[in-house]
Order: structure tokens, then C-alpha cells, then sequence
């Protein structure tokens, strides 16, 4: 069996299992922020008005939240959805609850690993689409809708239908002008953004097993973007001494069998791979960022769980770092251990020296919300995950995918830029 | 759940619709259902909410409600009066909370059917037989049966009124 086999048998109390088979599923971590979990406050207030009386839900210590779509509140119904969540939270007594503007808060899929919310082995569900960068733990992570949500704070138990594998290995030695970013869009550009649907992405290989944890985490970031149920990767000592630093409780990691069947196996040579970038509007529209050169840009955006990380800043400082930006750039950690970590090292002296705007932890512009959206016309290079029509901001406005390092050359000369021809 | 459903096509003859096209991301903070209804299908066509009628379908390409989890799609959609969605294939997270929501049913069919039926025909689609008879053009085509958890979901209402099977 494949690890995700094992977790999810592990999970369903069965012997053995194979892809297609329907399980219900244990749960041991469930996420919801300030859009998923309004959606579930509903649904439960919809079920008390059918005479069905909530007063408890099954397991408050396995469930967290975290302020992050709309927050800094982007106007009144922003600011009431984030009340709404406080009160429930504190009617169930649910005590992990990242409140912005008081300490850690930050995106959900950073906060999920930077405070170990979610250890190797596990069944983690959330209220979010991306919820299958998790995965990059070792745990069977997968995004669910508000009233799947609802279910699990009931039941602690989901369904599941099994999926299928498909094995990444990426080999060879990365060189220093690439990041995981370019691996994950060229795979989405030869796969598709259906390549995947209902089926496991899992990642391995050399330049996986290299990688940081932090860096693995945008490969299982974009599997959404695939169409896949999850993304893994099979945690190793990498992953376990990240964990701990962070935390102390215990885990029992899954690991696949060696005669693990995949429903295909790509091997990709990392050399070959370019510094890559995804045209508007899909993230499968893929060329390498020197095809693009000359494409005049109006922003460059430096956020969300795909891209700011604490090494994704690392590597856009890297490239800025005593330069001037030409587009208007803006810089925003993914959260607030981030931000502070990035205070420390130099990172956002850096980053305003140049220029650029850094603001606080939020979705914000990221799925068009608010704090910076693209008006009509706009072209906007960014390290988030999608660029879809009016994913930014207007339907007319344009987003061209890109890794950190691509989005920082970029804002230097304000045109799309393969990192390699800006250095010094 | 009504065995047989009788309505008008609402076409989009175009694959990868996603949930940014169907519910913009700055909707999300409403979870007024009637209120979202208004934006349906906003980033592909404001007017849609307008041209559909109580009970009717949309037929479109593949990997329909691709992108993000947000159940404000289908909750928009059904609000409109949409009762089910004809597809060549469906994302995950959209059919899951389609049906788990009980809001609308995401019916797969294959490309042959998918191009042969077109903007404004009636159609009366039969879930006990699986079976899809276009009434404008006299013919009939097979949808695929949903499988079997998710059939006896659908039979439910939706995920809430289903014990779990463990
Ligand atoms: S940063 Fe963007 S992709 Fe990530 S959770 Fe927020 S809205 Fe979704």
C-alpha cells in the first residue's frame, strides 16, 4: 500500500485497501477559517432550527481556526463573520483559535506547520481547497466544503473515497535558480489542471528528499491546482526535526510498502527544468519565464500560502537586496512567525529599502478580496497559487504565476524576468 | 428527492469552469444564500441569474467547479433554480459539496451526449433509470449512475441526515 493507503486504512480500522474503495474515515485534525467556517456556523444554525439541539461537538482539542481570508476586516460583514467565529469557538471551547492582531495568526496552510497542527500520520480535513499543502507533513490532507466541515465537528468522521497515486519523482541536483515553485507548475503544465482529479499526488526522489520542509510545501500547495484529492510526501528526518522545534506531542508517521503500486510514475530531471512561469487564466498555461521577457507588468506580489514563507521571502530578498523595484510590489508573510522571523534576519528592511510595500498576514489580494486588488487592466506577476479570470481582482486584470525569485527580478525591471538575468 | 426532473438547458461550451467564475472571491464573505444567488456565474455571465427558471439545468464542458472549496459555488447556483449539472467530468470538491449539501445533483455524461444537447432544449432526466430524454430533439442518452455512497446521499438530502457507515 502507498502511504496515503496506509493513513486512510489506519484510519477506516481496515486490514488492507485499494483505490476506489468508500471509507468512512477517522479524523484526527479538522481546520476552518473566516469563510469555511461562517459556512459551518449556518449549517449548524440550520440543524437547530429542525429541532436538532447542538450544545457540544465532538472533539474541540483536534479542531483550530484561524482569521485570514478578510482579515485586517476588509469592511462590516468581514468584521461580523470574524465576531461570529470568536463566539463559536468560545461556545465550543475550542481553544486554538489564531486571532489577527493578537500574536500568531496567519494563513491556515501556514499556520498548519509553523505551529505543528498537524503531525505525521494524520487524517487532516479543512475548510479550504488548499488544505492539501499539509500533506508535505506525511499526513493525508484534503480540502472539504463548509457542510463536510460541519459533518466532521459532529461525527469526527468523514467519507472517503480511496484514491488512485501518482508518484513525482524529481532527480538530479537543484540549482540555485530554481525553487519547488517551478517543478510544481511545469508538472501542472504537462498534467493539466484535471491531470489530477480525485487522485493522490506524492512527491519523492532526490531533489524532494533535499528539499526543506517549507519548500515541499508548495509542491503539495499546487496539487489543488491538479484537481488532486491530496499531496504527500513521505516525511523523514527532515520532516521530524522540523516538528521538533515546534512541538513535543506524539506521533506515529505512515510509510508505504516498497511494492506500493501507483497508477503512474513520472521521473522529471531537474536540470531540465526552467525558472517557469503560468500565463493568464490557468494555472496548466505554462512557458519558461525568458519566453516571456519583455511582458510589462503593473505589480508584482510577494504573499499567500504558496509564496511567502519564510524561505520564499528568503530567496525574493535574496535577488532585491540592494535593488530598486519599477512596478508597485508588495510584500506580505504568510504569517505572523514569519514576519517576525523575517524582521530579524533582515528580510523586510530589505524588502522596503527597495521599495516594495510589505503588509500584514492575510489571503487579502490572493483570491481578490481586498488589501491590494488588480484593477481593470492590470498585469500582476505573483507567487500565489491560481490566475484564474478575476482570481485578482477584475476579470480583465491578468496574473502570471511565478516563483519567489522570478516575481522579486520581475519588480526590479518591471517586466517579466528570469532571475538569472538580473544578478549582478 | 424528486425521481424525475423536467427543465431547460442553460449552456457554457467550455471546460475548466472554476469557482472564481462561478462565486467571485470578494462573495465569499456572504452567507446570505439568496443574496449569493444574485452573483451566480458573475465572471462568465451577470445575466445568468435572470435567465434561469425554477428547476432548470446547466450543461458544461469538463472539470466544471475546479478551484477552490468554497460551497458558496454550488449554494449560488441552486439558489438560481439550477436542480442538476450536466458534465463531462466534475472537480472534486464541487461534486462532493453539490451532493454532501444536497443544493444540486452534478451529473456526468459523456462527450457525445454533452455535445449533442444545446442551449434552451428541454430535458427530462429520469435518476431511477439513469437515463436523460432531450424532449426538444426526441432523442435519449445515458447519464452515468452516481456511485453507491453517494446515491444513497442524494436519496438522503445530503451528507447531514446520514449516519456514518463505520
Ligand atoms: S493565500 Fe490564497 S490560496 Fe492560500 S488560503 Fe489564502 S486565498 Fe487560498
Amino acid at each position: 500500500m502507498t502511504i496515503t493507503e496506509k493513513i486512510l486504512a489506519r484510519s477506516s480500522g481496515k486490514e488492507r485497501l485499494s483505490p476506489g474503495d468508500v471509507i468512512f474515515s477517522k479524523v484526527d485534525r479538522v481546520m476552518m477559517h473566516d469563510v469555511s467556517g461562517p459556512g459551518v456556523i449556518k449549517v449548524f444554525s440550520e440543524w437547530e432550527k429542525k429541532g436538532v439541539k447542538i450544545d457540544r461537538i465532538w472533539d474541540p482539542d483536534r479542531v483550530w481556526v484561524t482569521e485570514d481570508h478578510f482579515v485586517p476586516a476588509a469592511d462590516r460583514v468581514s468584521a461580523e463573520n470574524v465576531i461570529a467565529l470568536s463566539n463559536f469557538t468560545k461556545k465550543f471551547g475550542i481553544k486554538k483559535h489564531f486571532k489577527y492582531g493578537l500574536g500568531q495568526y496567519g494563513i491556515c496552510h501556514t499556520l498548519s506547520h509553523e505551529e505543528a497542527m498537524v503531525l505525521p500520520g494524520e487524517v487532516y480535513v479543512g475548510g479550504d481547497s488548499h488544505t492539501n499543502t499539509t500533506g508535505a507533513m506525511g499526513a493525508f490532507a484534503a480540502g472539504l466544503g463548509h457542510t463536510d466541515i460541519a459533518y466532521v465537528l459532529m461525527n469526527g468522521q468523514i467519507w472517503f473515497k480511496v484514491p488512485e497515486t501518482m508518484m513525482f519523482r524529481i532527480e538530479g541536483n537543484m540549482p540555485d535558480y530554481l525553487m519547488a515553485k517551478d517543478i510544481i507548475l511545469q508538472i501542472i503544465g504537462d498534467i493539466g489542471t484535471d491531470g489530477a482529479n480525485y487522485r493522490t499526488m506524492q512527491f519523492a526522489g532526490d531533489v524532494v528528499k533535499r528539499l526543506t520542509v517549507e519548500e515541499r510545501l508548495t509542491l503539495t500547495n499546487m496539487t489543488t491546482e491538479a484537481g488532486a484529492k491530496n499531496g504527500i510526501i513521505e516525511p523523514d528526518e527532515t520532516t521530524y526535526a522540523y516538528l521538533r522545534e515546534r512541538t513535543d506531542a506524539p506521533y506515529t508517521p505512515a510509510h508505504g510498502d516498497s511494492d506500493a503500486e501507483y497508477s503512474e510514475v513520472f521521473t522529471y530531471e531537474i536540470e531540465k527544468i526552467e525558472p517557469t512561469v503560468a500565463k493568464p487564466f490557468s494555472p496548466g498555461n505554462i512557458t519558461v519565464a525568458r519566453e516571456l521577457q519583455g511582458t510589462e507588468l503593473d505589480k508584482a506580489y510577494i504573499g499567500s500560502c504558496t509564496g511567502a514563507k519564510l524561505e520564499d521571502l528568503r530567496e525574493a530578498a535574496k535577488v532585491l537586496k540592494g535593488k530598486h523595484v519599477k512596478i508597485r510590489t508588495e510584500v506580505l508573510p504568510a504569517a505572523q512567525s514569519i514576519y517576525m522571523k523575517a524582521l530579524k534576519e533582515g528580510l523586510i528592511n530589505i524588502f522596503v529599502e527597495a521599495g516594495a510595500v510589505v503588509g500584514p498576514p492575510t489571503c487579502g489580494a490572493c483570491c481578490g478580496a481586498h488589501m491590494g486588488v488588480l484593477g481593470k487592466g492590470e498585469v500582476c506577476v505573483s507567487t500565489t497559487n491560481r490566475n484564474f479570470p478575476g482570481r485578482m481582482g477584475h476579470v480583465e486584470s491578468q496574473t502570471y504565476l511565478a516563483s519567489p525569485m522570478v516575481v522579486a527580478a520581475s519588480a526590479i525591471t518591471g517586466k517579466i524576468t528570469d532571475p538569472r538575468d538580473v544578478t549582478n | 428527492m424528486n425521481k424525475i426532473l423536467k427543465g431547460r438547458v442553460h449552456k457554457y461550451d467550455r471546460d475548466n469552469i472554476d469557482t472564481d467564475v462561478i462565486i467571485p472571491g470578494p462573495y465569499l464573505k456572504i452567507h446570505d444564500h439568496k443574496e449569493l444567488a444574485k452573483h451566480a456565474m458573475e465572471g462568465i455571465d451577470p445575466k445568468f441569474p435572470e435567465k434561469v427558471s425554477q428547476g432548470d439545468f446547466l450543461v458544461t464542458g469538463a472539470n466544471f467547479g475546479c478551484g477552490s472549496s468554497r460551497e458558496h459555488a454550488p449554494i449560488a447556483l441552486s439558489q438560481t433554480g439550477i436542480k442538476a449539472i450536466l458534465a463531462p467530468s466534475f472537480a472534486r470538491i464541487f461534486y462532493r459539496n453539490a451532493v454532501d449539501g444536497g443544493y444540486l445533483l452534478p451529473i456526468e455524461v459523456d462527450e457525445a451526449t454533452f455535445k449533442k444537447v444545446s442551449d434552451g432544449d428541454e430535458l427530462e432526466i429520469d435518476l431511477a433509470h439513469n437515463a436523460i430524454t432531450n424532449l426538444t430533439r426526441n432523442e435519449r442518452y445515458a447519464m452515468k449512475p452516481f456511485p453507491e455512497l453517494v446515491a444513497r446521499i442524494v436519496e438522503a438530502g445530503g451528507l447531514m441526515n446520514f449516519k456514518p457507515v463505520s
